[in-house]
């Protein structure tokens, strides 16, 4: 009992680091949060939809729809978020400004996708069966479509630490994100490399609404709480930080899974809540975020 | 319209000039228009909610729904449980959430911007939720919020036709005249003041001896005090609250609201209050008209208000600016 | 015929205030020019200008005949110019390795940073002991050598160097200055050196000009400039 719980909420911690992952990537970059998140995923997620309903495979449409969610991600950073910043410099507005704009663009979003798709609740087929391992007489409510999805989060995730750590563009990112001036005179191409950003948030964003959903179903609004959930854990995490982003979602994955399990459905985002405000309480920039010195 | 030249007596006197007209008007006006104009008083009084909140203090709340919610249940739960007259019952809802936005403001004075943005959407969607665990609140069901028509006395003022309509947009009107009047006079205070220092440079305010903290906490304070109150008359409106009439949307319809006419600007939550009663029905006509298939019906409410509210951060940072006036920001 | 830094009419303004108005002057290739001034001169917004983070009013700027305004930073290092800007030179959060490494990402010959790398851990071998440490684990000083360390890993050609003495004590202040003027002279770099600490870089420098409420109000050699009794006592100290 205490195992399959444990498993269940390892399988939604997943998707919860993922998108924590695409809102702290965006955040550090541009110390915005994209609340437009949940509807760049969800829409990369309609068109893998759509290629599942062409091809009737779901294995071609996985990358295809991970490659869109990248694209989207970019083309928000250069259509969207460019002329966003420009705009707003300074005033009472600066804070809020681009939280509206990112609402807007993700009702902006969910409002097309529903005048193309509309609003009914689809299936997103996927090969693997949703129903849980059985050991014997005892079945886990942990299915092959669980198992992926711990593991093609932790690929994900590990992908992008890989990068990060070790590469240039990795290095390239993380100069730009904490000091953009400093590497624009070392040469870095800023601009460049925070587009980059955005596409990996895309990607990760797109990958969580691809795995995730065949286990329920496809709307417009259908990945909404799970940005929630990301966003709660990015915060629990420390919005400045990575491993925050993974170690929060995990945190919230298991808390809920045991919430569920032993109180009930219902007051699961209470409980979250509550998690977050005990977090918040005794380190107000989350976990792992930066001390009380710098500025949020 | 209200600044600061006035005095609190002589803003007194225009709005309860305004609030006279709209009285006499609402004798002409058919059935609907006088329930979208309680909609747009209740929403008056959330949006200006947020203008004090984020714009002059410069907190960023996406929970008021929630708030909203406790207003609301307050009010419901005294009404039906306790039978308090209709009158009272509000003022308990605005009480519970007063008293729940002081203990939020005190967590909140630590949290700085997105942090603070998180802490209220985890609230947003998880406070609707308690309802559903309590019976005494009505699970799905609901609480009954239902206030009957008007009294015999009221109804000799009204008219013949006083329908419960009117009634409930003489009801919503007269508070959100009176909300207004007080959150006016409050805004050109000395506590206004120094909310707009210390929401321009804390440390500078600090300097000068302004309690941030305080102010900080006192402004959430306040400003659940107003939401509460519009989430009270929202139940009235409803004629029952439950945990579905309080969801995510609703917080994010007011920020909108707010934004929409200029984050600071009060006057302007008055515009944002009509546009957005106003736009599912503008959509909904646009939407006949253009055939009215069930996907277009469906989502042009939402993409008109997305669309519009993209273009006024992008091209109006500063909100539909009522430009009578200039005086500092 | 390569003609060095050629500064002409440089103005630059912050909504209607004049920080710097109509400069001009020429640096010679391998030239040492310090520019000195107060605080408020325009010195800081004048080097901002040249290297690409602010956009001047009107004036012009050349580096060996090509034009620099209108270019972003990242694009004029490419060009062999390196600003070092005043105070925030280095990245914190990144280990020293990491910000040496930032100086040669966007160089294609790798085989050369490589060895530029090295030649830089050879002038400052404090650095190479802590290489995986932090960068703000490092004292002023050395976070002052670490960032000229990595300026030279780009093999600059032009070194804008913004108030390397700022926030150092004098003994660490000697040793910068010391170090600048050698790696200039065997690089053959060509360095604008603002400062406010007018004493240590004309010892340095072949030549000074002084900068005053935006205007440049003098030139010469740093011996006819030590020896004017005004500026020695705006400027000088004595």
């Amino acid at each position: 009992m205490f195992i399959d719980t444990l498993l269940i909420g390892i399988s939604s911690g997943a998707i919860y680091s993922l998108m924590a992952l695409a809102l702290v990537l965006v955040w550090r970059s541009t110390r915005i949060v994209n609340f437009a998140q949940s509807g760049q995923a969800v829409l990369s997620t309609y068109i893998g939809y759509e290629i599942t309903v062409k091809t009737h495979n779901y294995w071609i449409s996985l990358p295809l729809a991970i490659v869109c969610g990248a694209l989207i991600g970019s083309l928000v950073d250069l259509l969207f978020m460019r002329f966003l910043s420009k705009r707003i410099k300074s005033g009472p507005i600066a804070e809020i400004a681009p939280v509206i704009a990112t609402l807007g663009l993700l009702g902006l979003i969910q409002s097309l996708i529903g005048l193309i798709w509309g609003n009914a609740f689809l299936q997103y087929a996927s090969p693997l069966s949703a129903k849980g391992f059985t050991f014997g007489t005892h079945t886990v409510p942990f299915s092959p479509q669980n198992l992926f999805i711990v593991i093609a989060s932790a690929l994900v995730l590990g992908i992008f630490g890989v990068v990060f750590r070790f590469t240039n563009l990795g290095l390239s990112l993380r100069a730009a994100s904490f000091a953009p001036e400093i590497a624009q005179l070392a040469g870095i191409r800023v601009g460049r490399v925070r587009n980059i950003g955005w596409s990996f948030a895309g990607a990760a964003g797109a990958v969580a609404g691809a795995v995730i959903t065949p286990t329920s179903t496809l709307s417009p609004n259908s990945l909404d709480l799970l940005f929630v959930s990301g966003f709660i854990a990015a915060v629990i995490g420390g919005l400045d930080s990575l491993v925050g982003a993974v170690v929060g979602g995990l945190v919230l994955g298991i808390g809920f899974s045991f919430i569920l399990q032993y109180i009930s459905s219902s007051v699961t985002f209470l409980v979250g809540f509550i998690i977050l405000m005990i977090v918040l309480l005794v380190r107000p920039r989350g976990i792992f975020g930066k001390g009380v010195g710098r500025n949020a | 319209m209200l600044n600061r030249r006035l005095t609190p007596l002589s803003r007194a006197g225009i709005l309860a000039f305004i609030g006279f007209v709209l009285l006499i008007l609402s004798r002409f006006v058919g059935e609907l228009r006088n329930y979208q104009g309680a909609q747009v008083a209740v929403y008056v009084i959330a949006i200006s909610s947020i203008t004090l909140l984020t714009g002059y203090s410069g907190q960023i709340s996406l929970g008021h729904g929630a708030v909203m919610a406790i207003g609301g249940y307050g009010a419901a739960l005294s009404f039906s449980l306790w039978n308090f007259p209709f009158e009272l019952a509000i003022l308990f809802g605005a009480a519970v959430g007063t008293l729940s936005g002081f203990i939020l403001g005190v967590a909140a004075a630590r949290l700085s911007g997105p942090y603070l943005a998180g802490t209220t959407l985890a609230l947003a969607v998880g406070l609707p939720t308690i309802a559903d665990q309590f019976k005494v609140l009505g699970g799905e069901q609901g609480l009954s919020f239902d206030i009957g028509d008007a009294p015999t006395w009221v109804r000799k003022i009204g008219g013949a036709d006083f329908t419960q309509y009117k009634w409930f947009f003489w009801i919503c009107i007269i508070v959100a005249l009176l909300s207004l009047w007080a959150i006016t006079n409050l805004l050109h205070s000395n506590y206004g003041r120094n909310w707009r220092a210390a929401r321009n440079n804390a440390v500078a305010a600090s300097l000068a001896g302004i309690n941030v903290a305080r102010g900080k906490v006192l402004a959430f304070t306040v400003s659940s005090a107003l939401a509460s109150l519009a989430g009270a008359l929202f139940g009235l409106l409803l004629g029952i609250v439950t945990p579905t009439a309080f969801p995510l949307s609703l917080s994010f319809a007011i920020v909108t609201g707010a934004v929409l006419a200029g984050v600071s600007n009060l006057a302007g939550s008055i515009v944002g209050a009509v546009v957005l009663v106003a736009i599912p029905e503008v959509s909904g006509a646009l939407a006949t008209h253009l055939g009215g298939s069930q996907k277009v019906t469906a989502n042009l409410p939402g993409l008109v208000t997305s669309l519009l509210l993209i273009l006024v951060v992008l091209f109006m940072p500063n909100g539909l600016r009522i430009k009578k006036f200039k005086g500092k920001k | 015929m390569k003609e060095g830094l050629v500064v002409k009419d440089l103005a630059i303004d912050y909504g209607s205030v004049a920080a710097v108005k109509g400069v001009s002057f020429t640096i010679t290739p391998g030239e040492l020019v310090a520019v000195i001034g107060s605080n408020g001169s325009g010195k800081s917004t004048l080097i901002r200008a040249i290297s690409g983070l602010i956009a001047p009013t009107r004036g012009s700027a050349l580096w060996n005949g090509e034009t620099l305004l209108g270019k972003k930073p990242e694009d004029l290092v490419r060009l062999g110019i390196v600003h070092i800007s005043e105070g925030k030179s280095v990245i914190p959060e990144l280990t020293v390795a990491e910000n040496l490494a930032l100086g040669g990402i966007w160089r294609r010959d790798k085989s050369d940073v490589k060895l530029a790398t090295q030649e830089s851990l050879h002038i400052f071998p404090a650095l190479t002991t802590r290489l995986e440490q932090r960068a703000d684990s490092l004292s002023g000083g050395e976070r002052q050598m670490l960032a000229i360390a990595r300026a030279l890993i780009s093999r600059p050609q032009l070194l804008l160097l913004d108030e390397p003495s700022l926030g150092l004590a004098p003994l660490i202040i000697e040793q910068i200055f010391v170090a600048i003027n050698n790696l200039r002279k065997k690089y053959g770099l060509t360095v604008l050196l603002v400062e406010q600490n007018a004493v240590s870089a004309l010892k340095i420098a072949d030549r000074g000009l002084i900068l005053h409420l935006g205007e440049l109000i003098r030139s010469g050699s740093p011996d006819e400039l030590m020896q004017d009794p005004q500026l020695r006592a705006a400027y000088l100290g004595f």
